[in-house]
């Protein structure tokens, strides 16, 4: 986490102000609200909470049990952590019909999705969502990750993680705001085009090590700006806009009269 | 002077004495006779050249630099585990990329030099497209300069090796994807293809001959060549005396301008230091190819919005246009949908580039030199084709893009795609027409402005009531741009019969020519003549009033106010 | 056809076809040229450009000596830092000395327009002339009009004496020119007829049938390869792809239903346009998306090209499994894989 600190000033920084702030309010709700104390392990009281939540906002789409139907996927079995990183990451309730659900601003707070997930992986087992070790960054290998990430992420998250066009109008997200803990769930369920990456595939340890490599990439650029990450395409746009802007005023200059 | 070989009172005797020295043995006042004084015509755009010259400089300094710490080696070792980046640590990549990551990391200034190498390299190339548009609008490639058009032209193409062969040598996932499409495209070539990857690569690809044999090619043979190429094209500038545009008192014979010393010594010498700034800001501040971010070359990876620098992306753009094609004959096979786009249009592309000077030619039979240059407007047909060309390559550049343009515009990566397949046929003639259209209409206007004088924004009423705008003539200076350059007329020739009724032979060609010509040349507006002028104000109200009415329209003014 | 004018003047005085050259306009003082204090203002900007220059390339150097980017002291940070002081430091002093430089020119000195005359660049005819003489001169006294087989030795000696340069040169270009290396992988069985195991790239771990579930997606490699002397260059042709179906979605022909496992397919990574790693794998419609030229291939058709550029569908790998569960290559591809090339279905 000291990485994350370190890099206060980049675009991280809303990302991290937003998650304490969630955080913040989950805890103030907590203390609140008795009932729903120990938030984080799924008690009875989260499973009802969070199917009164599945009712009010998500029934109408996926049905009264999750089952789904013809065009809406069935819930039952898809396990917490994708429940979690679909609600928190704001992908769902999905608004407008698209190619793709996008990320928005979240309508439910953590602890909110957390009692929607808990709800919904007592309905058929699936993935869980990871503890905080699981996805802490100090202890993967970022080197390690840089490896895996090139093999199995970049070609459609990018190099650094800045995102890529998939066909027909989808999209491979940014990861540059993603938390360790949606990444690791992004990965172990596999959101929309997203493939699978199951533990037999990377292993728990292979997903802590690309975590780290994507936090490492957040720090400050040792070349400057970095232009939007883009490569080379971005690149002949500055040299253009920039040098070329530079370079003819001063040709210009230079050939005007002087008064 | 100061090589005066017997020193006045006034010269300094330690810069007599050097003089001397230098001319006893070198013969430098007659140099200096014949040189010292040149004159230069003064204009932003003829600096556009010198942007590209400038660069080049820079490209070798900071290459220099450059090649003291850069391995070009295939050799496989592992990153050291306490050398920075910690994302590279440990892990096995080429010495090439190592101490491209070394040199970036842990030498003092080494990744300034880099990004300063790399931006150069792309202003380089832009300036010299960027100069060679100038020469195309401008007719400067006219007679008697088509050769040094030519040799302009193959500095163009030498850059471009020396951009790819540049990029190729850090041995990143970029530049060695870089060299695996190069490796495709060499491939679908018909019956030498895989000889010729062979060649290239030593093997098969990627081998491990690729990066030192780019490394020759590129700090070597291909520089080399750029200089001599150089020399021989700034000898040419001195030697034809530099174009000027139209203007009072320049004509085909005369040279308008300052002297090379004092004052281009000083703009010219200036424009170095201001180029090497601007460059030197650019690498100190803005991050460019960071191979650190890629990683080492592994062939089994690619990233999302790889694409190569910006004057190879044409060509990666006409890759993505193509269809699926593939023909197999009498059991060899010819991928059309490779060497169409990376091969044919390319090939074109640049022949009618290089030949556009003699295609000129073809069109008007030229005969005089040509010192004064066109305004574009003044060339509709021209200004018209290459307008259309470069309406193609902006189609192909973002074709190039296509991913980053779906990604940043929310659009569809296939619709996109079609949508260019179309542009890449329709833009052209679009742009051609409307392009041929707004020449005249510039022409046009050209001509308002010499017959009607400028409006002056004065409303005046005469003593019979009517009211006029006032229109300030123009001066015999501004005058003679518009009215000056004549326009090219198509091609005469020969009837078909002589005048005793026998054939010519050799007729049909020269109708041929005849009708290219008219393609160029026929439509045309035609500049304000001495007796359309005088007609225009014997009958106009719009130009400046008598003295006399003058005076009139003032007083009406001051009272009305 | 666009002669724009009707000539209605009535005038009788006979005009010009066209207008003379006016000559040179007056030259326009500068302020500096009249008024000493404006002058004397632009020498002192002038001396003040140099001396930011100085101050520039002063601070570059001093950011060199000052700020250590060695492994031990360094960090991302003050490699960043030392690039912009450094840098920054030497471009002001560069363009501090231009600017200086152009402004003095602009402001100091003579600014009156100098007019110099062209000459013809073509020689005229007594050059000419003198020239076309000299040179009929030098071929009498090199007499070799009258030799013509003398002309043809020098042609052909000069026509043959790079070739022994040449030769060589190309000739060892290609190393052992086997090219017909592009048809074969290193999933061929070894020598002593043991099949290939499947192992996940970069992490070489071999991959068991029921660990690939439906939806996911693997990076696969020749076990071992890693171990292989011409690592790069097999790698660069043996990576496959790796992913399972619904049975159900899976169109496979007769002769290809035993080249999957249990709707586990394999196709080549390597993409048959201009090679580059096919490796973007959209779960829900089973395409898999060339980053570099965006051809699209459909995997559940036997990866058959649907958009794009590439000519052919993407080789498949046979594939099995052993008795341990782990997945083996049944033997190389069929057909070569990666970009075509002339000899490539011979």
């Amino acid at each position: 986490m000291k990485a994350l600190a370190a890099s206060r000033r980049h675009r991280l920084a809303p990302v991290i102000l937003m998650t304490l702030a969630l955080f913040l309010t989950g805890a103030v709700y907590a203390a609140l609200a008795p009932s729903s104390a120990q938030a984080n392990t799924a008690g009875a009281d989260d499973i009802e909470e969070g199917r009164r939540l599945f009712i009010t906002n998500c029934s109408t789409c996926h049905g009264m049990s999750a089952e789904g139907s013809d065009t809406v996927p069935s819930l039952i079995g898809v396990g917490a952590a994708s429940v979690h990183f679909q609600v928190i990451t704001g992908r769902m309730p999905m608004d407008a019909d698209s190619p793709q659900a996008g990320a928005k601003p979240p309508q439910f707070t953590d602890e909110q999705a957390r009692q929607l997930a808990a709800y919904i992986a007592s309905l058929g087992p699936g993935p869980g969502i990871p503890d905080e070790e699981t996805v802490d960054p100090a202890l993967g290998n970022a080197a390690e990750g840089m490896q895996l990430f090139r093999t199995n992420c970049a070609m459609c998250h990018n190099f650094v993680g800045a995102g890529g066009a998939l066909t027909n109008g989808k999209y491979a997200p940014a990861l540059d705001d993603s938390t360790p803990t949606e990444i690791y769930e992004a990965m172990i369920t596999g959101p929309q085009s997203m493939p699978v990456f199951n533990n037999a595939n990377l292993t728990e340890e292979d997903k802590r090590n690309i975590i780290a490599f994507l936090v490492a990439q957040r720090e400050p650029n040792p070349g400057g700006f970095t232009l939007g990450s883009l490569g080379s395409v971005s690149e002949g746009v500055w040299a253009f806009l920039v040098g070329f802007g530079l370079l003819i005023g001063a040709a210009v200059w230079i050939g005007a009269r002087s008064s | 002077m100061t090589t005066d070989l017997a020193p006045g009172p006034k010269v300094d005797p330690k810069i007599a004495a050097t003089a001397d020295f230098l001319d006893t043995r070198l013969g430098i006042s007659k140099m200096f006779k014949g040189l010292g004084r040149k004159l230069f015509p003064d204009h932003w755009s003829f600096l556009l050249g010198e942007i590209a010259l400038y660069s080049f400089i820079v490209l070798i300094i900071s290459g220099t630099f450059l090649t003291m710490f850069f391995v070009p080696s295939m050799t496989e070792i592992h990153y050291p585990h306490d050398a920075l980046p910690v994302t590279m640590q440990g892990q096995p990549m080429s010495e090439a990329f190592a101490s491209t990551l070394n040199l970036s990391f842990h030498v003092r200034g080494g990744l300034f030099m880099r990004q300063l190498h790399h931006w150069s390299a792309l202003i380089f190339v832009g300036a010299m497209v960027i100069h060679m548009l100038r020469i195309l609008f401008t007719g400067a490639f006219r007679k008697p300069r088509e050769i040094n058009y030519l040799i302009g032209f193959l500095m163009l193409i030498t850059s471009l090796l020396a951009g790819l062969t540049g990029y190729s040598l850090p041995d990143d996932v970029l530049s060695g994807n870089g060299l695996r499409i190069t490796d495709g495209v060499v491939r679908s070539i018909p019956i030498i293809g895989s000889y010729l990857s062979f060649m290239v690569f030593g093997g098969e690809f990627p081998g491990m001959d690729v990066v030192p044999r780019m490394y020759a090619l590129h700090i070597l043979f291909i520089p080399g060549l750029i200089l001599a190429l150089v020399a021989v094209h700034l000898f040419l500038v001195f030697w034809h005396k530099h174009t000027q545009y139209p203007g009072p008192g320049r004509t085909n014979k005369n040279v308008v301008g300052f002297p090379l010393f004092p004052i281009y010594v000083a703009k010219a010498g200036g424009f170095f230091f201001i180029v090497f700034g601007i460059l030197g800001l650019m690498g100190a501040t803005m991050s460019i190819n960071n191979v650190w971010n890629y990683g080492p070359f592994d062939p089994a990876l690619v990233g999302a919005g790889a694409q190569p620098d910006w004057y190879m992306l044409f060509l990666e753009g006409s890759l993505r246009l193509m269809p699926s094609w593939e023909v197999v004959i009498a059991g060899f096979t010819v991928p059309m949908s490779v060497l169409i786009p990376a091969v044919v249009v390319p090939g074109v592309l640049f022949t009618v580039l290089g030949a556009y000077p003699f295609i000129h030619n073809y069109a008007t039979k030229d005969t005089g030199e040509h010192h004064v240059l066109d305004r574009p407007r003044n060339a509709p047909t021209r200004t018209a084709i290459i307008v259309a060309v470069l309406s193609v390559f902006f189609v192909l550049l973002a074709a190039g893009s296509n991913d980053l343009i779906a990604t940043h515009f929310s659009l569809s990566l296939n619709a996109i795609t079609w949508a260019f397949r179309v542009l890449f046929f329709v833009l052209p003639v679009v742009a051609f027409i409307v392009t041929k259209r707004v020449c005249y209409g510039l022409q046009r206007k050209d001509r308002e402005l010499v017959l009607h004088g400028h409006e002056t924004g004065r409303v005046v009423r005469f003593a019979s009531g009517e009211y006029a705008e006032v229109h300030k003539p123009l001066d015999d200076f501004e005058r003679w741009v518009l009215v000056g350059p004549q326009p090219e007329r198509p091609l005469e020739i020969e009837p078909a019969e002589d005048s005793n009724g026998v054939r010519r032979p050799g007729h049909k060609k020269e109708l041929r020519r005849q009708k290219f010509s008219r393609f160029f040349y026929e439509e045309r507006v035609e500049p304000v003549t001495p007796a359309e002028l005088v007609a225009a104000h014997a009958t106009g109200a719009h130009d400046a009033l008598p003295a006399s009415e003058e005076r009139d329209a003032r007083e009406l003014e001051a009272r009305t106010h | 056809m666009t002669i724009e004018h009707t000539d209605r003047s009535t005038d009788v005085v006979e005009h010009p076809e066209q207008f003379t050259n006016p000559g040179l306009p007056p030259h326009r003082p500068r302020l500096g040229d009249e008024d000493p204090k404006a002058n004397k203002l632009s020498e002192r900007i002038v001396l003040a450009i140099f001396t930011v220059s100085v101050l520039a390339s002063i601070a570059s150097i001093v950011g060199y000596f000052a700020i250590p980017v060695d492994p031990e002291a360094g960090s991302m940070g003050n490699t960043r830092l030392s690039t912009i002081v450094i840098g920054v430091g030497l471009g002001l002093g560069m363009l501090g000395i231009g600017v200086a430089a152009i402004h003095w020119a602009k402001s100091l000195m003579n600014d009156h327009d100098k007019v110099e005359e062209r000459h013809e660049i073509a020689g005229d005819e007594e050059t000419r002339g003198t020239a076309v003489e000299m040179f009929n001169e030098g071929v009498r006294d090199a007499s070799i009009a009258r030799r013509p087989l003398l002309k043809g030795a020098v042609g052909g000696a000069l026509a043959l004496a790079p070739l022994p340069f040449l030769v060589p040169l190309i000739g060892n270009l290609g190393g052992d020119w086997d090219v017909s290396r592009f048809k074969r992988t290193a999933w061929a069985p070894g020598d002593n007829g043991d099949r290939v195991y499947l192992a996940t790239d970069p992490t070489n771990r071999r991959i068991k049938a029921a660990e690939v579930t439906v939806g996911s997606l693997f990076h696969v490699m020749p076990w071992n390869l890693p171990e292989h002397p011409n690592y790069l260059d097999e790698k660069a042709k043996a990576v496959v792809l790796l992913v399972r179906l619904d049975p159900q979605d899976l169109k496979e022909t007769e002769e290809r239903a035993s080249w999957s496992y249990d709707g586990i397919v394999a196709y080549s990574k390597i993409c048959t346009h201009v090679g580059c790693p096919v490796a973007l794998y959209e779960r829900e419609t089973h395409h898999l998306l060339c980053p570099c030229h965006q051809s699209t291939f459909d995997v559940t058709d036997e990866a058959k090209v649907v958009f794009g550029p590439a000519g052919r569908a993407l080789p498949q790998l046979p594939i099995d499994v052993d008795e341990n569960g782990y997945l083996v290559a049944q033997r190389d591809f069929d057909e070569p894989i990666g970009p075509s090339f002339w000899e490539r279905e011979r």
